[in-house]
């Protein structure tokens, strides 16, 4: 098949950015959205110009990595799917496609349709984890599970973090990112110590970077590729509510993420 | 190049609790004045960097990726093994230990092997205390699935995404010490080169993949966990960026190699589709539980699979392995599923599949079921292939996915480098000829969590280490080369793209390399090999410039070494004179097809030296010995 495409061509991160448009035949159906800018980067490398920069890894839907706006959607048309596991079967000859990096203030290009996601790295540094030291655990099943507490736990946790919920909210929002971290760790009876010292950092590390607020729009379910469902932000909202409480009553108000995890 | 193994005195089972009781530790008032470089943010460096942390050390941890959570371990799907016995089928510390050993074809160290088994306990717990959420059974305990070469069940297992939940655990571990500033970190930066200080690992030399910048970092230790270097194949289930040139580096600067030629094609891949593909998928081997694998009896046959009668297919791993069935080991089902394409019949494009069929077990345990236990996988298969699984059998195909060899290491994980200690996919220990399923994940968090915490305190506790910073000699020159070699990349300006070039390594690799070896075709391999990379050299084009995110640039480096790793694969495996694991060798097999060892010349690890750009690497060796396993025929009949 035959297309034309609309890139987004920015050099850094101070330069000003714009679409440049391109003809591609020879396009395959079994071919990935990837693998046919893979197609599109060879014929300009051929050309003697400089080819299309773009964020990928693993290329089979787990890494995190791709990161495109795709006529408009984050990670494309089809539902559930990252970019590098859509495939052009989705499309057809003659097709227009722009395509374009992740919009959001928290999320600043770097180049192309790369940008710079460490926002959530910071986030998850300010609380999204079990503070246990390696060596002091103790033995696996003396901690049951009930199992819709775990498959719950794990719906949350498939998250792969790669901003598509960021990208398609219209405030530039995390909550489904941070929802789905604070609900996993919150879910579980291994997470209950530090449930509301976790939210509380973690949100409070959200407001810090440049994200939007959630006003339930609900782009971000309908982007994520792993389907992780907004009933998350619910639970989380539930629990932030309750850590103001907790943390007034029990830290007379000094909590501040980061240094209560000590230890 | 002294080789020595470092194997503490005692019986087997005592060996580690002897290590630990005797190594020497460093006063926690001592600990912050040492500072561990960490490369590579998968399972193995991820935790390492957390629990050296956690001791109170100084580390800086480095990825290539923009993010440490998406080092590839995060695609690991079917599981981690542990030698729990939760299923009271007859598991022990010591199965898991033998069933490694004979999976790896008697060619790894019983020492390291045992350890790895005797920790595999430990590691769940660490997990399940982290959040892993594992799958549980209905009453809230841990639940178990089995595995290729196993006859118990231990596999422990988050749906198809184990390994992504276990690395979120280590990088949730490891974020939280970036938090408490005991961790410094750098994503997107990539190791080119390693310095060595009178004769110890002190540093490294990185670029900085979004400005081009190239710095140097002075560390007291410098830890590798950069994974395996199956993407000289091109087409792997490796991510695109993983790459061999950090621990080529090393390997270059004094490390020892080891068993390079010890690399596993995974049975269940899906097929390649076209020439623009650009890597394989696989499909969990957990599959092969419930999943039966056969190919048509009649050769070329082009009916759909559902139309095929029951008594006109051939369940070929159930009849040559009855014992162990589809569960064969990997090596033994990948060259079972070549021998029947070759044959003529396989199925799909070009002949070069076969089918994977869950249609008996939906009948048996309901679409639910499956469903439950595979959902994720069936999905991706339909998103690759646009077919449904539940409806028609899937089409598999072997695939280069995982390399047993590396840098050679001691009991300790050291190198051959004092202050160079190399973890995970990277080193060579464990796998032996052939790794089992489940126990990568299960090896890169034991060397990470359980194992480099006390060998690393015990090398700084005695070691007299001099003062070095990045002003030295030392660190000046290696910059330098780096530095040289990127403006060489550069300067070729030719006509070819770096892709073109790999491509046509990976080729040569899959064609004469690949699951099946012969003398004269490695001989050609190591001809064709070298002309490509004189080609490379002259006619590669790289784009861009060095002071900019530049991806050419970083694949062009890469791909270099790739070139010169090949060489010494394709040698490894021809002076490798038997066939052992996923190391096959035409010429040695048994009547009916089998690995064909040869324990009287080659019990032990191959171990190469570097000797100069253009010099013939020394293979030297390091005799395996076996005190506890008595070396037998490897049969899953």
């Amino acid at each position: 098949m035959k297309l034309t495409l609309h890139i987004w061509r920015q050099k850094g991160p101070q330069e000003p950015g714009r679409f440049v448009k391109y003809e591609l035949d020879k396009v395959n159906e079994h071919m990935s959205f990837l693998e046919m800018l893979d197609v599109l980067n060879q014929e300009l490398i051929a050309r003697g110009e400089e080819p299309v920069a773009f964020d990928h890894d693993c290329r089979e839907g787990i890494c995190g990595a791709c990161s495109m706006v795709i006529n408009g959607i984050a990670h494309g048309p089809q539902r559930a799917t990252t970019t590098c596991q859509l495939h052009m079967r989705h499309f057809k000859d003659g097709d227009v496609i722009y395509i374009e990096p992740w919009r959001a203030k928290a999320f600043p290009i770097v180049k192309d349709l790369i940008v710079d996601r460490s926002a959530f790295d910071r986030i998850i540094a300010a609380g999204g984890f079990i503070s246990v030291r390696t060596g002091s655990a103790p033995e696996a099943n003396s901690i049951p599970v009930p199992k819709d507490v775990a498959e719950l736990a794990m719906d949350a946790a498939e998250c792969i973090g790669c901003g598509a919920c960021v990208a398609a909210c219209p405030n530039g929002a995390a909550m489904l990112f941070v929802a789905a971290k604070v609900s996993h760790l919150n879910l579980l009876p291994q997470g209950q110590p530090e449930r509301f010292i976790r939210v509380k950092a973690m949100v409070e590390a959200m407001e810090r970077e440049q994200f939007g607020s959630c006003s339930n729009h609900r782009e971000c379910e309908a982007a994520c590729p792993k389907g992780i469902s907004v009933s998350f932000i619910a639970r989380m909202n539930r629990d932030y509510r309750k850590a103001l409480w907790k943390t007034v009553e029990h830290q007379g108000g000094k909590a501040e993420g980061i240094s209560q995890f000590r230890g | 190049m002294k080789l020595d193994p470092r194997i503490p005195a005692g019986p087997l089972e005592q060996k580690w609790t002897r290590y630990k009781n005797t190594c020497k530790l460093v006063s926690p008032a001592n600990k912050r004045k040492y500072s561990v470089i960490v490369v590579g943010t998968g399972l193995a460096g991820a935790s390492a960097a957390a629990s050296l942390a956690e001791l109170g050390y100084n580390v800086k941890a480095f990825c290539y990726q923009d993010s440490p959570r998406r080092a590839h371990s995060i695609a690991a799907q079917g599981g981690i093994n542990a030698a729990k016995n939760y299923q009271n089928d007859g598991d022990s510390v010591y199965r898991l230990f033998y069933e490694t050993i004979k999976g790896g074809d008697f060619r790894s160290r019983e020492a390291n092997v045992y350890r790895l088994a005797e920790v595999s306990a430990n590691i769940i717990d660490q997990c399940v205390a982290q959040g892993v959420p594992f799958a549980r059974e209905y009453s809230g305990y841990l639940a178990n699935r089995s595995f290729g070469g196993a006859l118990v069940s231990r596999t422990f297992y988050a749906r198809g995404q184990t390994g992504q939940q276990l690395l979120l655990g280590a990088y949730s571990a490891m974020m939280r010490q970036v938090g408490l500033g005991q961790v410094k970190l750098y994503p997107r930066t990539e190791m080119l080169d390693l310095v060595v200080v009178n004769g110890q690992a002190r540093g490294i030399i990185v670029r900085d993949l979004v400005t081009g910048e190239i710095s140097a970092h002075a560390a007291d230790v410098v830890i590798l966990a950069t994974g395996g270097y199956a993407n000289v194949f091109y087409l792997s289930t490796n991510a695109k960026g993983c790459n061999a040139t950090a621990i080529w580096r090393a390997y270059k600067r004094g490390a020892g190699f080891a068993n390079p030629c010890f690399m596993q094609i995974h049975p269940t891949c899906i097929p390649q589709s076209g020439e623009y593909q650009s890597k394989l998928v696989l499909m969990s081997e957990s599959l092969r539980n419930d999943g039966r694998v056969w190919v048509p009896k009649k050769k070329g046959d082009t009916r759909k699979p559902t139309e095929i009668p029951e008594d006109e297919r051939d369940y070929y791993l159930e009849r040559m392995y009855p014992s162990y069935g589809n569960l064969a080991p990997r090596d033994i089902a990948s060259r079972a599923a070549k021998r029947m394409c070759d044959e003529g019949y396989g199925v799909g494009p070009g002949g070069r599949g076969v089918y994977l069929d869950f249609a008996d077990s939906i009948r048996r345990l309901g679409k639910h079921v499956i469903e439950e236990r595979y959902g994720n996988l069936f999905e991706m298969y339909e998103r690759i292939t646009g077919e449904n699984a539940y409806e028609t059998p899937m089409r598999i195909y072997p695939a280069p996915h995982y390399t047993m060899g590396g840098l050679w290491v001691d009991y300790e994980l050291m190198s051959t480098i004092p202050g160079l200690f190399v973890a995970g996919e990277a080193n060579f220990s464990d796998h032996g000829a052939n790794r089992l399923g489940a126990s990568a994940l299960m090896q890169g968090l034991a060397d990470g969590y359980f194992i480099l915490p006390y060998t690393v305190g015990n090398y700084l506790a005695n070691t007299k280490l001099e003062k070095v910073d990045t002003s030295q000699q030392a660190f000046r020159d290696a910059q330098k080369e780096v530095e040289d070699r990127v403006k060489k990349l550069l300067s070729v300006n030719g006509k070819r793209s770096v892709d073109e070039f790999h491509r046509a390594l990976g080729k040569i690799m899959w064609d004469l390399v690949g699951m099946a070896r012969t003398e004269a075709g490695l001989k050609e391999a190591i001809v064709r090999i070298r002309a490509l990379r004189e080609e490379f050299w002259q006619d590669v084009r790289v784009p861009g410039d060095a002071s900019d995110l530049n991806q050419e640039l970083e694949k062009a480096g890469r791909v270099a070494d790739f070139f010169e790793l090949s060489e010494l694969i394709a040698q490894d495996a021809l002076e490798r004179r038997e066939s052992c694991g996923g190391h096959f060798r035409e010429e040695f097999q048994t009547p009916d097809g089998e690995a064909q060892r040869d324990d009287a010349n080659f019990a032990h690890v191959a171990v190469w030296e570097f000797t100069g750009d253009g010099k013939p690497p020394v293979r030297h060796s390091e005799p395996l010995v076996f005190e506890v396993v008595e070396l037998a025929q490897r049969s899953y009949k």
